[in-house]
């Protein structure tokens, strides 16, 4: 079996991982991390079997990248994350729309700075769980593969997260469910 | 909503989680922007194996791809550009991205060809998806002038073989590099057009814009 181009596989997988990215290392390091781990990619994929899971393939690459910058931030003495210009949303809402601090104020009209802010509460590995499996789909076999572990303990993992999650949002969540 | 209770996969409507709605399924913009850094990066590190774009023309929309070499193909509609894409995913590389910057001398020269204001390409060209006797052939056609023809066995015996007169239509037929490597000069003896890759209609608009029709 022969791999398709490239190109089909950003299209496909693209958004997938960037909601990925964005609920793993956050709003302001996704991007980098989206770049970084389809360039990653893009090096290896003639190496890889045609039936070869592209999806798990593409998370287990997006994974290293998080925990090298997880890394390369914990040497980083100060922390200083960019902050980029606030989206017409949140220039529309003014400093609400965020949940305080300036953070939160990043392309504001892309997605709620609460919920970044809840999932960075979460141990690190919990936020993995849920985001690969929420978000990417995979079985916790396969993310026990990725974070290494079992699949019960990435079940675990995944349940406890969530529902960090949904006490944290608390009603916020359906509030905003509408707005998809 | 229920997950089995070995965890797979059972359908996207388990995925959505409702704490994430708030989080964009499509992000156009993110998407655009992070599709051109790629490119920038993967030219940068060499990893652009073929770039492609396309390019609507009176012949319909083309296909257009490059490898660092030089302009490796182009398709037309008729062709199936998916299907072409596959093609050089599996002769050339898998490393294929559409990055329209690697084609902009080949879609310039194209455009000044359809407005008649250009009658040869000068186009580095990448002629790895053709070998052999068929590679010979195409290799002539550019000495076949503007607005000129020449029949398939006028074409056989320049090549050095004049009773391969088949074997130029099938080399006419699988040209990858058709409109620049002008296999639409190739006609039947009788004077009619014959065959061609892009359609019989593609082949009379080029050769009534050359005013060879």
């Amino acid at each position: 079996m022969t791999l398709r181009p490239f190109e089909q596989v950003v299209a496909e997988y693209g958004p997938m991982v960037l909601r990925v990215c964005r609920a793993v290392v956050g709003p302001v390091d996704a991007e980098d991390a989206w770049s970084e781990t389809f360039l990653a990619a893009l090096r290896a994929y003639p190496g890889l079997p045609g039936d070869a899971d592209v999806e798990a393939w593409l998370v287990t690459i997006a994974h290293r990248k998080a925990v090298d910058a997880a890394r390369a931030d914990s040497r980083r003495p100060i922390a200083v994350p960019e902050v980029p210009e606030p989206g017409p949303r949140a220039l529309a809402e003014g400093p609400a729309a965020g949940s305080g601090s300036d953070g939160d104020l990043w392309n504001g009209q892309l997605w709620d700075g609460e919920l970044w802010q809840a999932l960075k509460a979460l141990p690190q590995r919990q936020r993995a769980a849920v985001a690969y499996h929420h978000l990417a789909g995979l079985p916790y076999k396969e993310i026990a593969a990725i974070t290494g572990g079992t699949a019960d303990a990435a079940r675990r993992a995944a349940a406890d997260g969530i529902k960090s999650l949904r006490s944290s949002l608390g009603t916020h969540a359906e509030e905003k469910g509408e707005k998809r | 909503m229920t997950v089995s209770a070995s965890g797979s996969a059972s359908g996207p409507q388990r995925r959505e989680e409702p704490v994430f709605a708030a989080l964009p399924v499509e992000d156009t913009p993110a998407q655009l922007r992070l599709h051109e850094r790629l490119v920038g990066a993967a030219e940068r590190d060499g990893l652009l194996d073929v770039a492609y774009r396309t390019l609507e023309t009176p012949v319909g929309s083309l296909l257009l791809a490059a490898t660092e070499e030089g302009l490796v193909r182009v398709a037309y509609d008729v062709q199936d550009h998916d299907a072409a894409l596959a093609d050089l995913a599996g002769r050339v590389s898998p490393r294929v991205l559409r990055a329209p910057a690697r084609l902009e001398q080949a879609v310039r020269q194209i455009e000044e060809y359809f407005e008649g204001r250009r009658t040869s390409f000068e186009l580095a060209l990448d002629m790895r998806l053709t070998k052999g006797f068929r590679r010979e052939v195409i290799a002539r056609l550019p000495s076949i002038g503007y607005g000129r023809t020449e029949s398939y066995a006028q074409v056989a015996e320049a090549a050095g073989n004049p009773r391969a007169v088949r074997a130029v239509g099938t080399a006419c037929a699988t040209n990858p590099l058709p409109v620049v490597l002008p296999c639409h000069r190739v006609v039947r003896s009788d004077g009619s057009a014959g065959g061609y890759a892009g359609g019989a209609e593609a082949k009379r608009t080029l050769l009534a814009l050359e005013g060879a029709a």
